[in-house]
């Protein structure tokens, strides 16, 4: 039977006007708006950081070591005379990047494992759900450190490490909204109708399990950006000379009573843009959620 | 009960085989062959073929993983290239200064959490509620590396009151065992007192619209009795099941902490031998971290049905 001659139940694709009030709780809501400003300030800085009038991130100037914040470099310089503020500002696109690309990699691998375990059920579910059970009993940083250590230490392995340690996360979430969608009357019509078991999970499931997969994601930005920072404090993330949060910390913990202005920033940065996140995705679960009103 | 108890632990043990085939993998992940870099620049082939026989390498994957956790189960995790010391040696070594930080970080964050998700849920709306709110997100945002530079920086640097590093342990000086884990101890139960918090508040918001509380406030008890009687004592219960959860994270976290302080750790031991590539090592806290995990998780689970009646009675 082809599908083009059946009048096929209506794909519950968030309807816009749903969208619309999600929106409008979300506008409404003043702390999501305050997470939202500090995350836009940091991409806008990452993106434009090209094209600013700031010094090279890894020009260093032996006459101008560990100066205290001054007209000239606004955040002051470090121990072999580079400008914070420049490195500050790039390393905005290393933890932005990390925080992004890593939450991509554990959505891509996580959510289609979530759907398949949800849908399926049997067989398939026990062996996802044991599989993550597993993942989620090796702590998240503990599980980051031995990949990113097992990988060799790089920006590209520690997100590859983080989004890894983070696809359980997403598999279990989509799983759960999964089975609970599957059972309501648009999915059985689907069913009933004759469709592909792909066409009703990409048309008909994927799209109702999307807000809390969204919520969930803007707050593991949230963590993935401690967990990069976590790395490169270490020394298993982004490697010298490229400017990160984490590895500027690392240093400025060695020069803590000569130059305290080394640490203080980078810091304020992560608390400032994890805080943005954070925020951002309380107000998302808040404006998402149709119980709130 | 047994039955229940049985069910779990059945349940515990595909956890704990997936995680050992997981921990072996990552050997498997390392770049080139780990073979060549025991054998040194020489390359004697005699040499190689020796060190493949003994690492059982010409044996087929799978068994080389059944002889690997035939070798788990009989306690040897393998011998750290470093030191020359058995992995489980070092490992025991080291465990007991990592559980004293998060015994007293779970402690800090009791104290702290748990009575201010209390005032938060009581005093809900009021600019009480908001303060701590603000104060838990502000928790769970902050990098506990960075707050810790941060009160190295203030602590002791600028007052001098409390050492930057080092470890005394508890059983030798006392004291200075306390001074020196305070900090970090501070560090690492900000982020889990900011979890307790937000937990403790919701689940004292539930706990408060109850019909239960509803009766004891109608039966003129005094509003402190009605909290702390009534409320309090069974908001407490999924929060305690949390704390216990949260253990696993905490042995986690002190990574971070004791690199920052410092503190010759479980933690400290696994970022050093992952710079000085001991590969055993890295696996072997990997897998008594997630063992760890495992069972405290179970024995929530455990906890929270045998401080449950309800739940009890329903098994």
């Amino acid at each position: 039977m082809s599908d083009a001659v059946i009048a096929t139940p209506a794909a519950p694709v968030v309807a816009p006007r749903r969208k619309n009030r999600a929106w409008e709780k979300l506008k409404r809501n003043r702390s999501a708006m305050v997470g939202g400003i500090f995350v836009l300030f940091f991409v806008l800085l990452a993106v434009l950081a090209p094209v600013l009038p700031i010094p090279n991130p890894a020009a260093t100037d032996w006459a101008k070591i560990r100066l205290s914040p001054n007209a000239e470099h606004w955040l002051g310089t470090d121990e072999i005379g580079r400008d914070i503020l420049s490195r500050m500002i790039w390393g905005a696109r290393a933890s932005l990047m990390a925080g992004v690309v890593s939450v991509m990699i554990a959505l891509a691998v996580g959510v289609p494992l979530g759907v398949l375990a949800g849908y399926f059920g049997g067989w398939t579910d026990q062996i996802i759900a044991r599989a993550t059970d597993a993942l989620l009993a090796m702590p998240f940083l503990i599980l980051a450190i031995a990949l990113a250590a097992f990988l060799g230490p790089s920006l590209t392995n520690a997100m590859i490490a983080i989004g890894l340690s983070a696809v359980p996360v997403f598999v279990r979430l989509t799983r759960g909204q999964v089975m609970s969608v599957k059972t309501e009357d648009h999915v059985e019509g689907a069913r009933a109708i004759g469709l592909g078991h792909l066409r009703i999970m990409s048309r008909y499931i994927l799209p109702n399990v999307f807000p809390p997969i969204l919520v969930q994601a803007t707050l593991t930005i949230a963590t993935a950006i401690i967990a990069e920072a976590s790395l490169s404090f270490l020394g298993l993330g982004q490697q010298p000379p490229a400017p990160s949060w984490g590895s500027m910390l690392a240093t400025a913990k060695n020069f803590l009573s000569q130059a305290p202005w080394m640490a203080i920033w980078p810091g304020a940065a992560i608390f400032l843009v994890v805080m943005g996140f954070n925020l951002l995705g309380d107000g998302l679960r808040d404006a998402l959620d149709p119980k709130e009103t | 009960m047994t039955r229940y108890i049985l069910n779990r632990v059945l349940v515990a043990i595909p956890t704990l085989l997936l995680v050992t085939i997981f921990v072996f993998m990552l050997q498997k992940l390392l770049p080139g062959d780990p073979i060549l870099v025991l054998a040194g620049e020489d390359r004697d082939p005699e040499t190689i073929a020796m060190l493949r026989e003994q690492y059982r390498m010409n044996d087929p994957l799978i068994w080389q993983y059944l002889y690997w956790l035939g070798d788990v189960m009989r306690g040897d995790l393998g011998t750290s290239l470093r030191t020359g010391l058995p992995v489980t040696e070092l490992i025991a070594q080291k465990l007991p200064v990592t559980i004293q930080l998060a015994v007293m970080s779970m402690i800090f964050a009791m104290v702290i959490g748990i009575p201010a998700g209390v005032m938060s849920a009581v005093k809900k709306g009021t600019f009480w509620d908001y303060l701590a709110n603000i104060i838990a997100l502000s928790g769970l945002s902050v990098p506990n590396f960075w707050l810790g530079i941060m009160l190295i920086l203030l602590v002791s640097v600028n007052l001098g009151w409390l050492p930057a590093s080092g470890y005394e342990s508890p059983w030798v000086d006392p004291v200075r065992s306390f001074q020196t884990m305070l900090m970090p101890s501070i560090v690492l139960g900000t982020a889990l007192a900011a979890t307790l918090m937000r937990h403790t508040r919701s689940s004292m918001l539930g706990v408060l619209q109850a019909d239960y509380v509803r009766t004891a406030r109608a039966k003129g008890l005094r509003e402190k009795t009605v909290i702390r009687r009534h409320a309090f004592r069974n908001a407490l219960l999924p929060v305690i099941t949390l704390s216990a959860v949260m253990f696993g994270e905490l042995l986690a976290g002190a990574v971070l902490t004791e690199q920052i302080f410092t503190i010759p750790g479980f933690g400290k031991m696994v970022v050093d031998a992952v710079f000085n590539r001991d590969y055993a090592v890295v696996q072997g806290v990997v897998l008594v971290t997630a063992t760890g995990f495992i069972l405290i998780n179970l024995l929530a689970d455990i906890l929270y049905v045998l401080l449950n009646p309800r739940m009890r009675a329903a098994i």
